[in-house]
């Protein structure tokens, strides 16, 4: 089938909108074998927005289709952001159908072909929808085999299949493809009883390096993004912005943007618009809208944030207890008391939020930036008043997520304008606004009391975390008096906050480790051989011996002056440990990070090139949340608005990079998320061994380096 | 009659009606559906809107088209002849130098103009000729490591 949604040179001419319903679809694909298989239970548990649950209809199906020429069309509601699925879902595949791998395509976040599914989010697409699909093959082989033995006029024990051919075993000329058995015939088979998938020893593809499948039609300019989509008569709409969050419209005259010539304005209750066929026209023409807003700020900004969580009422919850913090107390030798602080931080991907709106009779299509378009498809029905039988969305390329895009307030804005006007509607955010309406990493403080008794044990591990996220806070040490407590509250944030890359985790992971690293200091024990001694996890131990042989790291109490820092942690099922060496300028405050070793145990590895350029990625968009993303704010009023006051990590700070990935044949973990969750505990802990100051809060800027400084002298 | 500009568009002569305040990056993206140049912040921080003119890597969200007049103006479409990848982009396909895809082409653009200004220069001088384009997914090793590759093999 023509994937008409990923490349632009496949784009059918004259009929941009591809317009096809399931159907036609399954007349597109021509006839073939189906291999329907229920995806509700693995994704039941999934931790989803309330915005984006839905009821789990019983019919919620995964396709693989096998075309009458052998190609094998596998579709998946996830959508490919640079997370690499759309090479590794192929080898999956491929490899347990035992048909070529160029065979196999992908169709992938489109709610009208493809299976329902919550989200590409949380590092699950191979770890959770992996396992489903391998079984849903698994027997689509099966199938396939008795079919081909069948006409064969053999047993189905005499068969084996290679490259998608059964043949019989004793005679290889004997032979069907998979393509003629599936032709002409259409299979609905519903797996009552998954069948067993293949064992590790049996794979061919899985566990071999493949580079982007996507990677021609990234260096072309030819994958489209939804900003790159063109229709007749489409219009860019510039919608009216407040000024903050927390101001309300009073009153709005578009009178003078109106005289401009090829304007038109659409209004929906507080939505105003300003349409044009040009983006800049129509930016130039929303300028000319004068508004009036009331305002009713929350008194807070990026100084005081700390303080105003700690006493805004909250509720709390006990995530994770053992024995009693007192007993802890009374047989720790010393105690040590911490309070951790984090910044905002954006999720800024290069593609600004966008989606494109147009009908399809009475029904709404919308091209989005999305990691959910089955949520983004819910929130429309809902927003619209509409059927999910009236709206379609298509994920295609995404610039970029990170967690940002499980947000779709531009795709609601993009269906609200189509169906207001019955144009096709292209809502691209600028950056102002990709940066005003991103639902940012909350701010969060954590609170720690932890204690070691004679023996360099950890006996006392008291954790409170506001704010961050209960993800990563569990104590990964083996401590017997142990608890953690999350605290939570409606309003808190005076705007948006939600899920950035390993939500929680690189919180919970700087305080953790940061304080592990004092109670090692404070022992006068080298913080490797603390966490060692401190550790009973198998894999945790694994991941840390691996990275201190890959780093070449020899132990030292700290702070030894050689700014080598250690952290390790849990996220999304693997198990990663990194040490970073680091140079710090004691007169500018400026961090150099020199190098980042990172060892990760993911279980098996489906694309191990794949997963090291996730894990590189990790670390490099880690340093950007440990050295200087911040948020700058007050009350609703974000002052951080484009790249020049939201400093990104840039080339000269790229570290050298040495990364492991552990090879186990255990079932495959995430990988998009657990590398980037170490990043600021890593280099607040070199920071501290190479000048013997601490940092307590992220970003480490050269100010507040210096300040560390000052307090150590 | 309305103003009309002409210039050279990835080899050829194109004109179009003189539009003010428009820029190339708009132009490209509108008037001749260039969608590989992409809007990334507006303001030229990051590099996403690169294109060459006369060989120059431009930020072209910076650019008014009534610069662009009698210039020749090259963007990622013009870059691979007859569907044989230049030597830049086959390296970023064979080091695997990208991830979401988004700002690629304007790190393509940005390495050739630095290519033709310095057709052998130093890892340094990559990374510092690099520097202003941003990278959100963190391919800044593989990106560095392709265009020094891509150096090595180009005949310029």
């Amino acid at each position: 089938m023509k994937d008409d949604k990923y490349y632009r040179d496949e784009e059918p001419e004259n009929n941009p909108t591809f317009e096809v319903d399931r159907r036609d679809f399954v007349k597109l694909l021509g006839g073939g074998l189906f291999i329907y298989f229920q995806l509700g239970e693995f994704l039941t548990g999934v931790a989803a927005d309330a915005e984006q649950q839905r009821s789990v209809p019983s019919d919620y199906n995964a396709f693989i289709h096998i075309a009458d020429d052998g190609k094998v069309t596998c579709m998946i509601g996830k959508i490919e952001m640079g997370q690499g699925i759309i090479t590794s879902f192929p080898q999956m595949v491929a490899d347990e159908l035992d048909t070529p791998l160029e065979s196999v395509k992908m169709v992938m976040g489109d709610t009208e072909l493809c299976p329902y599914d919550a989200g590409t989010w949380g590092s699950l697409s191979t770890r959770s929808l992996g396992p489903v699909m391998l079984a849903a093959i698994a027997e689509a082989r099966l199938v396939l085999l008795e079919m081909g033995a069948q006409h064969l006029g053999v047993g189905k024990n005499e068969v084996a299949v290679e490259n998608g051919v059964i043949f019989v075993k004793n005679k290889k000329s004997k032979k069907v493809s998979y393509g003629q058995l599936a032709k002409g015939k259409k299979i609905e088979k519903f797996l009552e009883v998954k069948p067993k998938a293949k064992d590790f020893s049996e794979y061919k593809i899985r566990g071999k390096s493949f580079n982007h499948a996507d990677g021609v039609a990234k260096v072309t300019g030819q994958a489209m993004y939804s900003g790159d989509f063109r229709m007749p008569g489409m219009l860019y709409a510039k919608i009216l912005r407040p000024p903050s969050h927390g101001a309300t419209l009073v009153s709005a005259d578009t009178s003078e943007a109106e005289k401009l010539d090829g304007i038109s304005i659409a209004r929906d209750k507080d939505l105003i618009a300003v349409l044009h066929a040009d983006f800049e026209k129509a930016e130039a023409a929303l300028s000319k809208v004068k508004a009036e807003y009331k305002f009713d700020e929350m008194k807070v900004d990026d100084k005081t944030v700390f303080k105003h969580q700690l006493e805004f009422p909250s509720e709390n919850r006990v995530v994770k207890s053992s024995g009693d913090i007192a007993t802890g107390k009374s047989n720790s030798e010393f105690i040590i008391e911490s309070e951790y602080h984090n910044s905002y931080v954006a999720h800024a991907p290069m593609e600004p939020h966008t989606a494109l709106g147009f009908m399809e009779g009475d029904k709404v299509v919308v091209r989005a930036s999305t990691q959910t378009p089955f949520g983004t498809q819910d929130g429309i029905s809902r927003e619209l008043g509409i059927g999910l039988d009236k709206v379609r969305v298509i994920a295609p390329f995404l610039g970029g997520g990170f967690g940002g895009k499980t947000a779709f307030r531009q795709a609601i804005e993009a269906a609200r304008l189509t169906k207001l006007t019955g144009k096709p509607i292209m809502v691209q955010w600028n950056r102002q606004e990709e940066f005003f309406y991103d639902n940012f990493r909350p701010a969060a403080v954590i609170k720690i009391t932890s204690g070691t008794d004679k023996a360099g044990k950890i006996a006392l591990w008291d954790y409170h975390e506001y704010f961050a996220g209960a993800r990563g806070s569990d104590t990964i040490y083996d401590v017997p008096d142990a608890k953690t407590t999350s605290y939570s509250a409606r309003d808190v944030h005076p705007f948006g906050t939600g899920a950035w890359r390993a939500p929680g985790n690189n919180t919970n992971t700087y305080a953790r480790e940061s304080q592990i690293d004092r109670m090692a200091a404070k022992l006068g024990v080298d913080p490797l051989d603390f966490r060692l001694k401190n550790l009973k996890d198998e894999r945790m131990i694994g991941v840390l011996n691996a990275v201190a042989e890959l780093f070449g790291y020899t132990p030292a109490k700290g702070p030894s002056g050689r700014g080598y820092g250690i952290a390790c942690g849990f996220d999304a099922g693997a198990y990663v440990a990194h040490i970073a060496e680091v140079k710090v300028d004691k007169i500018t405050g400026k961090i150099q990070v020199i190098r980042v070793a990172c060892a990760q145990d993911m279980g098996f590895c489906i694309n191990p090139q794949g997963s090291i350029i996730q894990l590189e990625g990790c670390i490099m968009m880690g340093l950007g949340y440990a050295l200087t993303e911040e948020v700058k704010f007050t009350g609703g009023d974000i002052h951080t608005n484009n790249f020049g006051n939201y400093q990104l990590p840039v080339f000269s700070w790229m570290p050298k990079i040495q990364t492991k990935i552990l090879d186990k044949n255990e079932a495959p973990q995430g990988g998009g998320e657990p590398g980037i969750i170490c990043m600021g505990g890593v280099i607040a802990n070199a920071v501290f061994d190479a000048v013997g100051a601490r940092l307590y809060q992220l970003p480490m800027t050269p100010e507040r380096v210096l300040e560390a400084i000052a307090k150590v002298k | 009659m309305a103003e009309t500009i002409q210039f050279e568009l990835n080899g050829k002569k194109v004109e179009i009606p003189l539009e003010k305040n428009q820029t190339l990056l708009w132009a490209l993206r509108i008037n001749f559906n260039l969608t590989g140049t992409k809007y990334g912040c507006g303001l030229g921080y990051c590099g996403t809107c690169t294109v060459l003119m006369d060989n120059e890597p431009v930020r072209s969200c910076g650019i008014l088209m009534e610069d662009v007049a009698g210039k020749k103006i090259t963007t990622i479409e013009g870059m691979s002849v007859n569907g044989k990848l230049h030597p830049i982009q086959q390296a970023f396909v064979d080091h695997d130098a990208l991830q979401c895809g988004y700002c690629t082409p304007g790190m393509i653009m940005n390495a050739y103009g630095l290519l033709l200004k310095n057709p052998n220069p130093t890892k340094e001088q990559i990374v510092d000729g690099m520097e202003g384009n941003l990278c959100r997914c963190g391919a800044h090793t593989h990106i560095i490591d392709a265009i020094e590759s891509a150096s090595k093999k180009m005949k310029i």
